[in-house]
């Protein structure tokens, strides 16, 4: 059984303009150190989706309507917001990183007040325990000084240190899942590329499995085993990472696929964005909703209602239409 | 830091120069000559010219303001802070009696008006929307708009008149009768800390709701932590940074409100000490009672510029 099963999940936001349905059954899970790797456009639902799993979603304005996150048999979702049983697996067994480093620091405690937080939190160990563990931590994600960095405040370091500060803290209670919600797009590309594979070295070294959230296919190429599609709060493609850059079947899939640059291509090979703008998540169509910048459409997509995922060759996709011919 | 307080330091003695020197001279440029209220005469009439001349001399008033300014600067530093005509007393004496009165009742002010307004406003903004939100929003705003005067007389009124639970008026030391003391002070000190009270809570409010959707208090939240725990660690320190400058000018809102609830409940405070001061051109005790209340203000602001730091790490001297 997977470590982590999400199961039909939906989260909602009432909106002065509207419900917006950010994430609308989604479903996806992972295995005991593996790596998977979330794909889709800003603003599909990726870190709604996310933050869901944990019950981080304030309400109002977002509800978790409908769903099930099953973690070692137990339904997340079953336990209160911020209770006891919801605290224990924040942190302790599922971690996240978010996406801005610059903000995701407290910037009035130190780097130490707040690994060292959670180290007493979790793990119940003492200051002194605290104090060695962290610096430990710190030295394992390459902050170079660690001893002494170790009291500075989040805004004399770098971007890309601070990332590697959040990525000790989430560390530092050895959680069974890490998730990394697009742990490097406010980084440059060389640090980028460096965080990740520290990321992969220090999961492998734990034994913890990672889920890679972003909006670059690129990006996961690298180190996701499987790969899950987004798209308007739904997943339209699963598949293993092989399956998905080599044989796409969402159209959106294909289209994504398209604006990766790729080394196996012949120079010279235009980058082609996709059409349109992903659609406004207020008031959908009950049709797909890539129909509107779809090129394989065809008068089924218009009459039906989106289409369920169904299993191609080991792959999953949500389409009507068979792209390989 | 050190050079920064250093620096701060200097400032705050040419600030001080130059209130003195502005007091000193309104003072003399008001109507009512100081050498009846000296000499105990209503009218200029009556007296000789030589007693005149003698008593002028004898104050030095025959001399160029600025002359007689730099005088008493000069024996400001050596302790002597001039004479008070009206208690015939020495002023740093005066004030050293009534001093501790005033301090007294404002700390009292300021540390229930930060504590209660604080704790309001981290209520009101942690149960937002909620009916304890409202109450204390409420509470805030009546307390702000509440002339300070009229609530000093209402509450004479009921409390001490009608219900005869407080004393109306006077002051006690609290190492006399300290049960006594606190029945006496806490009209005043109720009015002299509602209106920061009222402002401390809205602005913690506004503040922590603002610092409460921060990304980092969503990475609290991530790592387990318990709303107490990030209500009081987490988000207390950043939504204070601005609560803090206002509190800076509470105190010299407090000491002002002084003068007027001295007044009222008839303590025998500074405020007190300069109002009648004032109205008796008993100038010596108006410029000492200036010089202490300066010093007081420069110095809190200068414990506020420091707080800044612990509150924010950010935040750089020099
Ligand atoms: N607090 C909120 N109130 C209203 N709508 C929200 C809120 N948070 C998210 N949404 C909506 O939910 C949708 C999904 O947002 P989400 O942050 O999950 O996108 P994302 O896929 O992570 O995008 P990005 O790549 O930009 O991080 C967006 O359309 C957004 O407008
Ligand atoms: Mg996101």
């Amino acid at each position: 059984m997977a470590l982590l099963t999400v199961e039909n999940l939906k989260t909602y936001f009432h909106t002065d303009f509207g419900l917006v349905k950010a994430v609308d059954g989604v479903s996806y899970e992972i295995n005991e150190k593996e790596i998977i790797g979330i794909v889709g456009e800003s603003g599909c639902g990726k870190s709604v989706s996310q933050l869901s799993t944990l019950q981080l979603i304030t309400s109002p304005p977002g509800q978790i309507v409908d769903g099930k996150v099953i973690f070692e048999g137990r339904d997340l979702l079953q336990f209160s917001a911020n209770g006891s049983e919801m605290r224990s697996i924040r942190g302790g067994q599922i971690a996240i990183i978010f996406q801005e480093p610059m903000t995701s620091l407290n910037p009035t405690l130190s780097v130490f007040q707040q690994i060292g937080e959670m180290l007493e939190l979790h793990l119940k160990m003492d200051k002194e325990m605290q104090r060695k563990h962290s610096i430990e931590l710190l030295k394992q994600v390459g902050i170079p000084d660690a001893e002494r960095r170790i009291d500075d405040y989040p805004h004399q370091f770098s971007g890309g240190m601070r990332q590697r500060v959040m990525i000790a803290m989430a560390l530092s209670c050895n959680p069974k899942i890490l998730i990394a919600d697009e742990p490097t797009t406010a980084v440059d590309v060389t640090t980028q590329a460096q965080l990740l594979a520290l990321m992969q070295n220090l999961v492998n070294q734990y034994n913890t499995s990672l889920i890679i959230v972003t909006h670059n296919l690129g990006v996961v190429a690298r180190y996701a085993e499987r790969i899950y599609v987004m798209y308007a709060g739904r997943i339209v493609e699963s598949g293993t990472c092989d399956d998905i850059f080599n044989q796409p079947k969402h159209p959106y899939t294909i289209g994504l696929l398209k604006c990766v640059p790729r080394l196996d291509e012949a120079e010279g090979t235009k980058l082609v964005p996709i059409e349109g703008l992903p659609p406004n998540l207020i008031n959908m169509p009950s049709t797909c909703a890539f129909l509107p910048r779809c090129p394989y459409s065809i008068d089924k997509c218009r009459e039906e209602v989106w289409p369920p995922l169904k299993r191609v060759n080991g792959q999953y996709v949500s389409c009507y239409v068979d792209t390989r011919r | 830091m050190i050079t920064y307080i250093i620096k701060r330091l200097i400032q705050a003695v040419f600030i001080l120069l130059l209130l003195t020197f502005i007091v000193y001279g309104v003072m003399r440029f008001v109507p009512g000559d100081p050498l009846l209220m000296y000499l105990g005469a209503t009218d200029i009439q009556a007296l000789s010219p030589e007693a005149l001349d003698q008593a002028r001399q004898e104050l030095g008033l025959d001399q160029g303001i600025l002359v007689q300014y730099f005088k008493w600067l000069g024996n400001v530093f050596q302790g002597d802070w001039g004479k008070s005509f009206h208690f015939k007393a020495d002023v740093l004496l005066l004030i050293s009696q009534r001093m501790p009165v005033t301090i007294y009742l404002g700390v009292l002010a300021f540390f229930f008006s930060s504590t209660i307004g604080i704790s309001l406003g981290i209520i009101a903004a942690v149960r937002r929307g909620k009916w304890a939100d409202t109450v204390a929003t409420l509470a805030a705003n009546t307390a702000i708009t509440i002339p300070i005067f009229w609530l000093g007389i209402i509450m004479i009124l009921i409390f001490g008149v009608s219900l005869g639970w407080l004393p109306i008026a006077g002051f006690t030391s609290p190492f006399d009768d300290f049960w006594l003391s606190t029945k006496k002070l806490i009209m005043p000190v109720i009015c002299l800390m509602i209106g920061s009270m009222g402002s401390n809570a809205r602005l913690t409010r506004t503040s922590m709701l603002e610092v409460i959707r921060q990304d980092y208090i969503r990475t609290a939240w991530s790592k387990g932590l318990k709303e107490r725990v990030i209500i009081l660690k987490h988000a207390l320190k950043n939504s204070l940074i601005p609560v803090i400058t206002v509190m800076g000018l509470q105190v010299r809102f407090i000491f002002g409100g002084a003068v007027l609830i001295e007044q009222v409940f008839a303590i025998p405070g500074m405020g007190r000490l300069l109002v009648d001061a004032t109205f008796g051109k008993d100038y010596m005790v108006v410029q000492g009672c200036v010089l202490v209340i300066g010093i007081i203000v420069v110095l809190t602001n200068l414990i506020v510029d420091i707080s800044y730091g612990w509150l924010d790490p950010r935040v750089r001297y020099d």
